[in-house]
């Protein structure tokens, strides 16, 4: 559903020029899972937001359901890694719901019953009427998760949405997004720096070049599915592929820190 | 507990304390220009509670009133536009600094010679003309202190441009909204003054500048008295009606860590 086609972005002109992203091209298959990983500073969230219609890219294109994406498509949602500060601190949690729903022609029951219905399906319901800064991080990402269902989008676009909680919260969050992806049908884009969490949540792993980015290779994830973060990660198959990731990405980021051990071991690179 | 009766202390004890002090030193000096407190209080009593009440501390109300609405207004809906477009501020800011630059005194003049006005017309449109600017100004920096993430947000979820604006732009910019409206309250108070003590026929700097200038000095403290009440009041009730419309930003700044 989603074509990807030898997208590349580079800021700036000539010399100051800056190569983010080089030449990516994939497919995600309806309903799939598919997470990108790959070294830190490769350009992931810069690739994402050309997905999402929000950055302009300056070679190659995105088609969605053979649409070419050129602005924020109407069937695709995107969560960030800042919950705290995509939600709105001045209105309630349903507010922030239904923020993307009140533009719909939808009637006034039907746009409650998505919120109601969203916040259920991430277990917020008691926290409807709070604010978002009273809740905790894991929360307020929840309420940014349901925001995005009750869109009802067909492609939700998430960019390491679960980096800035602790690691408990984070399995937690991680099952969660796995349930509501069975429960919507949705088909899951999904940006991390972390190997364990890629290949857990993955039907498929992108794994990227450092800048200007490639894909490097796409590994196929056929764990058994419910997955599940102890039974899941103790199988020979996922150790196996959580290595592999970890191996690839090594060798990109191998060059780069060859590079500062040079420099520090530069007599001239030190003052004094 | 104990910090509530300091706070009252602050509040009220020690204007108390300093009003006594000048009745005391007043009684002892017999000065002309400083008359005692009582004279002053009874004046004061005489003047405004009410006999001139409605001859002019009503318009001088009306004007700071009307002044500031169409200040807000106009600051907001300007300020709307060149927070969210570089290309807007490029050519709007050096007029926005060249005016704000101006003294007020300096347009005085010639605000009356272009409204043909020494009424409400003209003195409305002076106190509005100068609180314009620390609304628009924060209102400016409000809006282009929004969190990208929060504009990128609403973008990717095809917000339509108004309902951008109104769902996310004039809510997250209006805490510093607020703060410039609160400056353009006390400036509207001192445009008040300014402009009836100027030219007027009513108006309570109107009654500063008629005491003034017949040495009638109970009338004229009377009507300081009663200036500086009407600031003091008036930035008691907008913090008041501030804590409560605006709630959330404390209670969002207390949650926040930085």
């Amino acid at each position: 559903m989603l074509e990807i086609t030898a997208l590349g972005k580079t800021y700036g002109t000539g010399a100051n020029a800056s190569h983010a992203i080089g030449d990516v091209s994939f497919e995600v298959a309806e309903e799939e899972f598919v997470t990108v990983v790959g070294p830190s500073g490769c350009g992931k969230t810069t690739l994402l937001k050309c997905v999402a219609g929000l950055l302009r890219p300056t070679r190659g294109e995105t088609l969605l359901r053979g649409k070419r994406v050129t602005g924020p498509p109407e069937e695709l949602a995107l969560v960030f890694q800042e919950y705290s500060r995509s939600l709105m601190p001045w209105t309630s949690v349903r507010n922030n719901v239904l923020l993307p729903l009140r533009h719909k022609d939808l009637a006034k029951s039907e746009r409650n019953r998505l919120v109601e219905e969203s916040l259920e399906s991430v277990g917020l319901t008691a926290a409807i009427d709070r604010y978002p800064w009273q809740l905790s991080g894991g929360m307020q990402q929840r309420v940014a998760i349901a925001r995005a269902l009750a869109y009802q989008p067909s492609i939700l676009l998430m960019d390491e949405p679960f980096a800035s909680v602790d690691a408990q919260t984070r399995g937690d969050l991680e099952d969660l997004i796995l349930r509501v992806r069975d429960q919507y049908a949705i088909t899951v884009l999904f940006v991390t720096h972390d190997i364990d969490e890629s290949v857990y949540l993955a039907d498929r792993v992108i794994v990227l070049t450092h800048a200007p980015t490639q894909v490097k290779e796409i590994v196929p994830v056929e764990l058994p599915r419910p997955r599940d973060q102890i039974a899941t990660k103790e199988l020979p198959e996922f150790v196996h592929l959580r290595a592999h990731v970890a191996r690839l990405i090594k060798r990109e980021q191998a060059p780069a820190e060859e590079g500062l051990v040079a420099a520090a071991g530069n007599p001239g690179g030190e003052a004094g | 507990m104990r910090m509530r009766t300091i706070k009252i202390a602050a509040e009220i004890a020690v204007p108390v304390a300093i009003l006594v002090a000048w009745q005391l030193w007043t009684a002892s000096a017999h000065s002309k220009f400083f008359p005692r407190l009582s004279t002053i209080l009874v004046e004061f009593r005489k003047l405004w509670l009410f006999s001139q009440f409605g001859t002019d501390v009503v318009p001088s109300l009306e004007r700071i009133g009307l002044g500031f609405a169409i200040a807000v207004v106009a600051g907001i809906a300007i300020g709307i536009p060149l927070g969210l477009s570089r290309w807007a501020r490029l050519w709007a800011m050096p007029h926005i600094e060249w005016w704000r630059a101006m003294p007020p005194p300096a347009l005085l003049p010639i605000s009356i010679v272009l409204l043909h006005s020494i009424g409400n017309t003209q003195k409305v449109a002076f106190i509005a003309f100068f609180c314009l600017f620390p609304v628009l100004l924060n209102t400016i920096d409000g809006v282009r202190g929004i969190d990208p993430t929060l504009t990128e947000t609403a973008r990717s979820y095809g917000l339509p441009r108004f309902e951008r604006i109104r769902r996310i732009v004039l809510p997250a910019a209006l805490p510093q909204i607020a703060a410039g409206m609160r400056n353009s309250l006390s400036l509207a108070v001192i445009m008040m003054v300014l402009s009836e003590y100027f030219s007027s026929t009513s108006g309570v700097g109107y009654v500063l500048l008629i005491s003034k200038n017949t040495f009638q000095l109970a009338p004229m403290w009377a009507a300081i008295l009663l200036i500086g009440l009407l600031g003091y009041l008036l930035n008691l009730l907008f913090v008041a009606a501030e804590r409560r419309l605006l709630a959330w930003h404390r209670g969002w700044r207390a949650a926040t860590p930085t």
